[in-house]
């Protein structure tokens, strides 16, 4: 298709290929990457995180195991890679960040780096939360036994606490000690300070690993994203010698045909493919632009490809070893509980009923007293029901995985490895998203230009910390779960799109093509251009359709920690208050709506000028 | 026995159900709950009565009852001053908590596996160090950054100032661009260059 709309002055605002072989011999003051590999697993660090680990495997599982990664592969490969790849290829050409490249292409498309800016400074906000509960963890793993190992004793010391012993130490431990959840988004009650103090840490952490921009973070990465696939390897050598690894492993990848029949499938396995690739944060656009000019970006991008593919499916199959070595302890014990309730019950000698006999046993007494063993209350052990277990999301991490290590021997080593991972992968991921947030700032000059990169980055830090207190209060965790659904959601797909309409038409893909075979030396293939043009729009356009219309036909609820309500120790559902819709509109609608408006008010200006003048 | 099991009964308001779970609790070396360790039981729980009530408890004055092959009985003490009456159970039951470590270590069991039904355990309060030890980590990590920030900055200090004193006697073109080049160094600095991009640039910014 040779449809390109009409583009003024873009060779006067774009570097010319001997401008940029001429900037290529000269040492310029713009940053450079040390070498490629601190390139590669920058990307790789921004590419994997925390979302890999407990989003990713949750989805495998419940949507038909091996027929969700076929399609998640080939999803990829359709819709990843290619939106990858024009991110790469038009940082590396026009050396800008997010706003300067948009803006070079047409300055009213200056909406789409402003829109990519808001979306990396919401999910900054968020996300570093996120982080700042993993180091609550990690510094609590220093001690033995582990604090969420025990309950505290009530007033008079004859019992344990109500609400942990109706639920578990690790619920209370996470829902009580850490965050002291109010029942509500509504009820603020408080900044708690744990939280605050580890947001501190937090902030810190990332402003000293970020305060010389990619000069400090590109060393910092070195540790940040090689330890995690370490850490996983571990953690696999020790799942797979745990007793119950292998019925996890068959309960993730048992595939369900009937699963890939249904749209849901669809939608979740492209948006998970689109949130994989970090694409329209405007981190991968700023990190390519500091490439040397004749650097592969195709071959960056299959790599990346090829990364992400296998550290999803890795870290899947060592999260679910975990879950399924978890459930098998849990069903063990809830054997063993029903096994001396019947024998207290009918004061049977000791070693009458074992896990073998049991089942026959309980049939046979349940049919000679079915009164009273009906009176016992006796739960059926399900296996199935205990490996399908909040396995997704803070839920995983932070109740599943510090449930099946306590039982591990050894159990602080394993807890301080755990969270250590996590906490690399997230502060990677974390890079690329100040990178998104910063450099845009600077492109907008809504900073002094006289300020080194330091005093940046470090009010930067402190103003995201000022505003991410938010999250420390005892609804805090309501607000991440809110931020999670609608800030890093359709924002980014909205984005994605007009990124893609506006380097095919805007920028024209023929130049585009022309650029690529300027910077490697050959033209992409037929399989790029007809991605470009067709597939990969058309996928992120039919989800955000897809989900736009699903979110608005469902009532807006969310899960509450609720002692008094009847379905504790299970979260409550509850609807969302009515002012919660003036904040989603300010999370999602405000990002994604800055493309036209900011193109709209421009025209406007212009407008005006032209008449004065 | 100067009583019949009649008056002891599951509904008998002075008595408490006792049961053991030796094979859970030791497993290969359990051993044959049998009359010599019933024996064991009753002078265990005539001692405690005599550290309770400080009377002349006997081994007759614990009666035992309803003996299954779970291993659970039920017993009530009589007083040793009138073999009629029987002691409160309010007696009985600070007696055993009193008493519970001697009694379980009596029979190598442990709270859970030697119950007495009715009786609460004492429980343990959970070990809190004085020091929270997380408190200990996040200072180190927090001595560290901060240490390290401070480190950059004044890195960056000292070397703007060496910059100062060499460049006086050099041209300003030269100074800007060092200076440039050495402070600003994720900037958006391609003024220079491309300085065209920007004169269609209106002077707002739009968030």
């Amino acid at each position: 298709m040779r449809f390109v709309l009409a583009n003024p002055g873009l060779d006067n605002r774009i570097p010319s290929y001997k401008d940029l072989e001429r900037t290529e011999e000269e040492a310029g003051d713009r940053p450079k990457w040390d070498n490629k590999a601190q390139y590669i697993l920058t990307c790789v660090g921004f590419c994997i995180g925390i979302g890999n680990v407990w989003r990713f495997p949750y989805l495998c599982q419940s949507h038909g195991g091996g027929a969700f990664i076929i399609l998640y592969l080939i999803l990829l490969v359709l819709e990843g890679m290619p939106l990858l790849l024009l991110e790469f290829a038009i940082g590396q050409r026009l050396r800008k960040g997010s706003v300067g490249v948009w803006r070079s292409i047409n300055p009213y498309l200056t909406g789409i780096g402003i829109g990519s800016m808001l979306v990396s400074l919401l999910i900054g906000l968020y996300y570093n939360t996120l982080i700042a509960w993993i180091m609550w963890y990690l510094f609590n793993s220093f001690q033995n036994p582990l604090p969420w190992s025990q309950c505290p004793l009530n007033d008079n010391g004859t019992g344990f606490v109500p609400e942990c012993q109706r639920s578990s130490t690790m619920d209370y431990y996470f829902y009580r000690v850490t965050l002291n959840s109010s029942t509500s988004i509504a009820e603020s009650g408080g900044i708690h300070w744990p939280i605050v103090v580890c947001l501190l840490a937090a902030w810190t952490v990332i402003c000293i690993c970020y305060i010389r921009g990619i000069s400090t973070s590109g060393k910092a990465v070195y540790v940040t994203a090689i330890l995690p696939y370490i850490v996983l390897t571990i953690f696999l050598i020790r799942g797979l010698t745990l007793k119950g690894a292998l019925s996890g492993i068959i309960y993730l990848f048992t595939p369900d045909i009937n699963e890939l029949t249904k749209p849901t499938t669809w939608l979740d396995a492209g948006a998970q493919v689109f949130y994989a690739f970090s694409l329209a944060w405007g981190g991968l656009i700023s990190f390519s632009s500091y490439n040397p000019i004749h650097n592969n970006c195709m071959q960056d991008a299959m790599i990346l490809t090829a990364i992400t593919g296998f550290t999803s499916i890795f870290s899947a199959v060592v999260t679910y070893t975990v879950i399924g070595f978890r459930a098998t302890e849990n069903y063990d014990s809830c054997i063993s509980d029903n096994i001396l309730t019947l024998l207290n019950a009918f004061d049977l000698p000791e070693d009458s009923i074992t896990t073998s006999n049991y089942e026959a046993a309980f049939h046979h007494l349940n049919s000679s007293n079915p009164d009273i063993v009906f009176g016992l209350g006796i739960k059926p052990c399900d296996m199935q029901k205990l490996l399908s277990e909040g396995v997704e999301g803070t839920g995983l991490a932070f109740i599943v995985f510090t449930e099946a290590i306590m039982e591990m021997p050894g159990s602080p080593a394993w807890s301080v490895l755990f969270f250590v991972m996590l906490f690399c992968l997230g502060i990677s991921t974390l890079f690329g998203n100040i990178e998104g947030v910063v450099v845009p700032l600077k492109d907008l000059k809504m900073l002094p230009k006289k300020w080194p990169q330091e005093a940046i980055t470090g009010v930067t830090c402190f103003i995201a910390f000022i505003i991410s207190l938010l999250f420390a209060q005892h609804s805090g965790i309501y607000w991440v779960t809110l931020f999670d659904n609608f800030a890093g959601s359709v924002p980014l797909l909205t984005i994605g799109f007009f990124e893609m309409i506006a380097v095919v038409y805007i920028y024209g893909i023929d130049r585009f093509n022309e650029d690529m075979k300027f910077m490697i030396g050959y033209k992409p293939s037929i399989f790029w251009q007809v991605s470009w043009r067709f597939t990969s729009p058309l996928v992120v356009l039919v989800i955000l359709v897809f989900y736009l219309v699903t979110q608005s036909q469902e009532e807006l609820t969310y899960l509450v920690w609720d002692p008094k309500s009847d379905q504790f120790p299970s979260l409550a559902s509850v609807p969302y208050p009515s002012w919660i819709n003036l904040i989603i509109f300010i999370l999602a609608g405000i990002p994604s709506l800055t493309v036209p408006a900011y193109a709209l008010c421009r025209l406007v200006f212009v407008y005006f000028k032209k008449t004065n003048n | 026995m100067l009583f019949s099991s009649e008056r002891i009964s599951k509904d008998a308001s002075d008595g408490y159900k006792v049961r053991l779970s030796i094979k859970t609790a030791l497993g290969d070396q359990a051993y044959l709950w049998d009359e010599k360790e019933m024996f064991l039981f009753r002078s265990t729980m005539a001692y405690a009565m005599r550290g309770q009530l400080n009377q002349q408890f006997d081994v007759s004055n614990i009666i035992v009852c309803e003996e299954t092959a779970r291993v659970s009985f039920w017993f009530v003490v009589t007083s040793p001053l009138n073999t009629s009456n029987l002691v409160d159970k309010k007696s009985v039951e600070e007696a055993v908590r009193k008493h519970r470590n001697r009694i379980n270590s009596a029979f190598l069991l442990t709270d859970e596996t030697l119950e007495f039904e009715g009786i609460p355990r004492t429980l343990e309060a959970p070990f809190t160090p004085d020091t929270p030890p997380w408190l200990i980590v996040f200072g180190v990590v927090m001595g560290a950054v901060v240490a390290g920030i401070i480190v950059f900055i004044g890195f960056s200090v000292v070397q703007k100032k060496r910059k100062k004193n060499k460049k006086t006697p050099e041209d300003e073109d030269s100074e800007e661009e060092e200076s440039r080049g050495k402070t600003m160094e994720n900037g958006a600095a391609n003024e220079g260059v491309y300085n065209m991009s920007f004169t269609d640039e209106e002077r707002f910014t739009r968030i």
